[in-house]
């Protein structure tokens, strides 16, 4: 039985994972090859890692941090973050990345997704998208959330999925960040609408969150959290045991204490 | 050491690393010579069928992979490097593969009898059918990274384990003297995955 998939998200500048990360007991925390370490151990099912870097200069130190990671770490790796055009995604591909997330630059220009899909497969292209509740209607949202389209959340997905997109990660607006749970009323709203694999994202703030995300909406593949797996407030290994508990196929791993 | 065919499709990082890891040699390579010399062979893949079966045929690395498989070099085939294998494709088409084992690869969409997503992405558990050189160190239900559309159905004899996805009976793992198949990626599988690699590894050649 194909398993729920928990997925930490690095934010990564410089060549260094930002945003709260508080392990005890690892050493250099912020260094993305060892955290991605610790993870793979832990039981994440896969990795993102968003390249927030400003300048088109450091871009290269985040294609090394890939490689890097590529090397050493064996589960599936999603790369987002300042791409634009199909070579980039061949960038990200070529130095290790499985997958390869579109978001700001796909509302812009919707055959990004298409030219992507044809070069390297449906596999590859993931839309993600940021969404919040406008006027009782779910609007997309560009530029990380700042920049407000006309785009409906739901007709964004579907024509995602028709242009070849094979995942979409469905970041909340409304919930991110309030550690209240995954929106759980938007997540079903489009997870109905299309038939590829959706990633939820915003709003957990505990394990049973996780629980609740998918027992309640049973079109969520998987979970994607930032902070709370970052500062140990969710081990990744015990919410996978909460979720076996609940009846929730996952791929269990063993304990590694850290 | 073992030599992981170049030609041309995908990203070998990944399949390098993951054989690296577990202390092997690897060449990488897309000469005839290697390849006729080689002890291990490695066939990845990722992308359509027919495009990568054009290719192997167009360097003649077809010819050369399938003598060294007669011969009784250890191969291992990686999803796309796996389908492969069989007879033939019906991706976009009807393509001839390398034949080493029989079968056909069909898309899982025609057969599923239960609702489910395509492409089967994620980790699914294994179910062992028969024993293999490849599943010494793993358990059955361990999981496995799996992606892709087109599943080998009737494979038959050469099935030794699979995953159940939509109600069809994927195979997982495939096994017939030397030829060995993962349809999911061992590389990316995290530990099961190398554990596999390194059964593979340590499999003795003719």
């Amino acid at each position: 039985m194909l398993a729920r998939r928990i997925i930490p998200c690095l934010d990564v500048r410089n060549g260094r994972v930002v945003k709260g990360v508080q392990f005890e007991g690892l050493r250099d925390v912020d260094d993305p090859v060892t955290l991605a370490a610790f993870y793979n151990v832990s039981g994440a099912d896969e990795l993102v890692f968003y390249d927030i870097t400003a300048s088109y200069e450091d871009r290269g130190l985040f294609q090394d941090v890939l490689r890097r990671v590529a090397r050493e770490v064996f589960i599936p790796l999603t790369v987002g973050g300042g791409i634009r055009e199909v070579k980039d995604f061949e960038m990200a591909l070529k130095n290790g990345a499985d997958k390869v997330s579109v978001n700001s630059a796909a509302i812009k220009n919707p055959m990004l997704i298409k030219d992507a899909a044809r070069h390297f497969g449906d596999q590859c292209v993931v839309l993600s998208m940021d969404v919040k509740r406008v006027n009782g209607r779910f609007r997309v949202f560009g530029r990380g959330g700042r920049d407000e389209t006309d785009i409906d959340a739901i007709e964004w997905a579907k024509r995602g999925q028709d242009l070849g997109a094979g995942e979409i990660v469905l970041n909340s607006i409304d919930t991110d960040g309030v550690r209240g749970g995954f929106d759980i009323e938007m997540l079903n709203a489009v997870s109905s609408a299309v038939s590829i694999p959706i990633v939820a994202s915003g709003g957990a703030g505990c394990k049973e969150d996780f629980v609740t995300l998918f027992k309640n909406a049973p079109g969520a593949d998987a979970g994607l959290a930032a902070s709370i797996f970052h500062s140990r407030e969710v081990d990744i290994h015990d919410l996978k045991e909460l979720l076996f508990e609940s009846g929730i196929p996952v791929r269990r791993t063993n304990h590694v204490s850290d | 050491m073992i030599s992981v065919i170049d030609y041309g499709v995908g990203n070998l990082h990944s399949i390098v690393g993951a054989l690296s890891a577990i202390g092997e040699d690897v060449k990488v390579t897309g000469d005839i010579n290697d390849i006729l010399s080689a002890e291990k062979i490695v066939l990845p893949g990722v992308g359509a069928f027919g495009d990568a079966a054009d290719k192997l045929k167009e360097t003649g690395l077809m010819d050369a992979v399938i003598s060294r498989a007669k011969r009784g070099v250890p191969m291992l085939g990686v999803c796309l490097g796996m389908q492969l294998l069989f007879e033939k494709s019906y991706e976009y088409g009807k393509h001839a593969g390398l034949g080493l084992l029989a079968g056909d690869i069909c898309p899982m969409k025609d057969d599923l009898t239960e609702k489910v997503k395509v492409p089967h992405m994620g980790w699914n558990s294994l179910v062992f059918e028969k024993p293999s050189p490849l599943t010494k160190y793993i358990s059955e239900g361990d999981y496995v990274y799996y992606v892709h559309s087109y599943y080998a159905k009737n494979a038959g004899s050469s099935l030794s384990a699979y995953s159940e996805y939509g109600g069809l009976i994927i195979p997982g793992i495939v096994s017939k003297a030397n030829v060995f198949g993962c349809q999911f990626h061992p590389e990316k599988s995290g530990e099961v995955g190398l554990k596999i690699l390194k059964a593979f590894s340590e499999v003795k050649g003719a």
